[in-house]
């Protein structure tokens, strides 16, 4: 257990080390730094001066180290737009982000399960069949083509839902979040929506899957032939064996949900860190872009470690592979 | 998150796979492939979405690129209304005047090419590798199939912004950017597949005769692979074209000029809020029928060449 926990940081550090390299040399060596940083008008003279003050005349791994030792830090240098640090300008939106992914990671789980688990058990009723065919739009749909379609539907035609921005919010923990108030939730209830219609698909799909999985064993033809009742087989027995499944998907997808929302936030004005990546992408903001990608590698990594550790607790069968 | 998908579907598993033998009579297969109402539909919708934009400018009613052609004051238009000239717009115009319904002729065509150009490529870079890294063994593999997986754990989406942010926008780097993307999932099927096929017989009595290795990898591992990677290559040219659609509207590939149909999706964002529906709905339409089609074909495709499925 201790040296495969190991084994998985040195490979995690690794992995970390390895984006800083690529993501180094792609700003570095395939973009040039020097056209982005420096304003075009200045004479030779200027020009050489600045280029010494950004250390942009230092050999590449001089420059490289000290990325890393900014990268240590926190220091990606400050960003061209906000003339703050860069960490702090994307620091600022996470908040946001995260309440989006993990208001959609919720209604992902609250429709998609229920509906994979009705689907799997009664694979032949047409409600079922509907379902599945639901969830195969879901999977076909582009997001942000729905997400303007949403728009359209219940801010313009219905006017119910507005459709831009966070609304009002309030504090918590010195930040602020919006589903904490009335109009702050009428706010995030379509981008959340939104967000969560792939995810809702790919649960709904993988917990009919696992359902029909489950149903053949035996264990739940004995559960039967003890007279359980069908609620307490479903609950207890399906549900329980579903879950190891599930929970990892949902672990490994959250990732990808806050990735996503790169998307949903463009379309809904939502200020979440997703929005600021294409601006700043846009308006070509070197150390916000850098500071967002090294935090999204480390994000993932740390991601992957956790889903890991969570596998060999959880799946003896990991942990003797391990061993052997 | 390609893989997952996949994992779920069947189509990843080499297993279910592997025994395919390279199907010996095309006519039986088509007749089986055409049998399902579903796959007939999907062919149906492709033949459709590809015929349109082969013959985009012999078959649109305007060339949305021809500023002469254009007059400012057709702009916004509903669907169905007349031009000042008396030509009808069938799915009105947008904020320039130009045709919608030409609009997603011409950016049906850059929508395709890109998705296939895309998807092409990274199957024959993905495939290559997968094939040359069950092929060699050893240090090759291990390198290669790591790389796979640290790929195959980043979001697509965060993988293409990624490249996207170092190479700049435009659309040949959206098209960088899918291939690098991209490339693993065809990596990680065809070594899967290849595994199987490189402890069969038939390798075996090719290596006894001696054949050079770079023969034994096209002639004969590379076909006994790629049903599964034909396959996973349908279903990413949907993504592909899904991927490049969403990128576009984000503002980061095609130009202004050279609108793919998400670019034309964008161009309408800005008109939603007025009630002006039509200038992003059926630009969507018409990607949703092209994705929804080629994923079905793909479903169809899978269930076809599924061995399992063929007895």
């Amino acid at each position: 257990m201790v040296t495969s926990l190991i084994r998985r940081m040195i490979q995690a550090a690794f992995v970390i080390f390895a984006m800083t390299l690529i993501v180094f040399i792609g700003v570095n060596v395939i973009g040039n730094p020097v056209d982005i940083l420096i304003n075009p008008d200045l004479n030779q003279a200027e020009r050489a001066l600045v280029i010494k003050h950004l250390g942009l005349d230092q050999p590449l791994w001089s420059q490289y180290l000290s990325f890393i030792k900014g990268l240590m830090q926190g220091d990606f240098g400050d960003s061209f737009v906000y003339k703050r640090p860069a960490l702090e300008v994307i620091l600022e939106r996470l908040p946001a982000t995260l309440e989006l992914a993990l208001c959609a990671m919720v209604i992902a789980i609250v429709v998609g399960l229920p509906l994979g688990l009705y689907a799997g058990l009664y694979p032949e009723r047409i409600s079922s069949r509907l379902i599945m065919t639901g969830s195969i739009l879901g999977f076909s749909l582009p997001t942000f083509w729905v997400g303007l379609m949403f728009i359209l539907l219940f801010a313009v035609q219905l006017g119910w839902l507005p459709s831009n921005g966070r609304g009002e919010t309030a504090m918590l923990f010195g930040t602020p979040w919006s589903f904490l108030t009335s109009d702050g939730i009428s706010h995030l209830l379509l981008p959340a929506l939104n967000l969560a219609l792939f995810k809702t698909s790919l649960i709904l799909r993988l917990t009919r899957a696992g359902v029909q999985e489950v149903i053949m064993q035996d264990f739940v033809k004995f559960a039967r032939a003890k007279g359980l009742s069908e609620s307490r087989i479903i609950l207890v027995h399906i549900l329980k064996n579903l879950m190891i499944p599930v929970v990892t998907i949902i672990g490994l997808e959250f990732g990808s949900l806050i990735a996503f929302s790169v998307v949903t936030e463009s379309i809904y004005g939502w200020p979440g860190m997703g929005k600021l990546i294409i601006d700043s992408i846009n308006l070509l903001d070197r150390p916000v872009i850098v500071a967002y990608l090294m935090m999204m590698v480390i994000l993932f990594v740390t991601l992957n470690f956790i889903i890991d550790i969570c596998y060999t607790l959880l799946d003896p069968r990991v942990r003797l592979e391990g061993k052997g | 998150m390609d893989a997952k998908l996949a994992d779920t579907t069947g189509v990843d598993n080499p297993a279910l796979l592997a025994d395919a033998p390279p199907p010996r009579k095309i006519g039986p297969a088509i007749i089986r492939f055409l049998s399902s109402p579903t796959a007939l539909i999907g062919t149906i919708g492709l033949l459709v979405v590809v015929f349109v934009a082969v013959f985009a400018p012999l078959l649109s009613p305007q060339n949305p690129y021809d500023l002469m052609q254009l007059d400012i004051l057709d702009s916004r238009l509903e669907p169905g209304s007349e031009s000042f000239a008396g030509v009808p717009y069938y799915l009105g115009t947008d904020g320039q005047g130009r045709d919608i319904l030409s609009g997603i002729m011409y950016g049906l065509r850059t929508s395709l090419i890109v998705g296939i150009a895309s998807a092409l490529v990274a199957a024959v870079i993905g495939t290559t590798a997968g094939l040359l890294a069950a092929y060699s063994g050893g240090r090759i593999e291990t390198l290669t199939m790591r790389l796979v997986d640290l790929q195959l754990s980043f979001p697509t989406i965060l993988m293409a912004l990624m490249i996207l942010a170092i190479l700049g926008n435009g659309v040949t780097n959206v098209v960088i950017a899918i291939i690098i993307a991209e490339w693993a999932t065809y990596a990680r099927t065809a070594r899967g597949t290849a595994l199987v096929e490189r402890e069969k017989e038939f390798i075996e009595a090719a290596r006894c005769l001696r054949i050079p290795g770079y023969r034994i990898l096209l002639r004969h591992l590379l076909p006994n692979c790629l049903a599964p990677i034909i396959v996973i290559a349908t279903m990413q040219v949907a993504r592909a074209i899904g991927l490049e659609a969403t990128l576009s509207f984000l503002g980061l590939g095609a130009s202004v000029t050279q609108p793919s149909l998400g670019m034309l999706i964008s161009n309408g964002y800005q008109y939603l809020l007025s009630g002006l529906y039509w200038i992003s709905f059926f630009p969507g339409i018409a990607l949703l029928i092209t994705i929804v089609s080629i994923n079905l074909v793909g479903d169809r495709l899978r269930d076809v060449l599924n061995p399992r499925n063929a007895r």
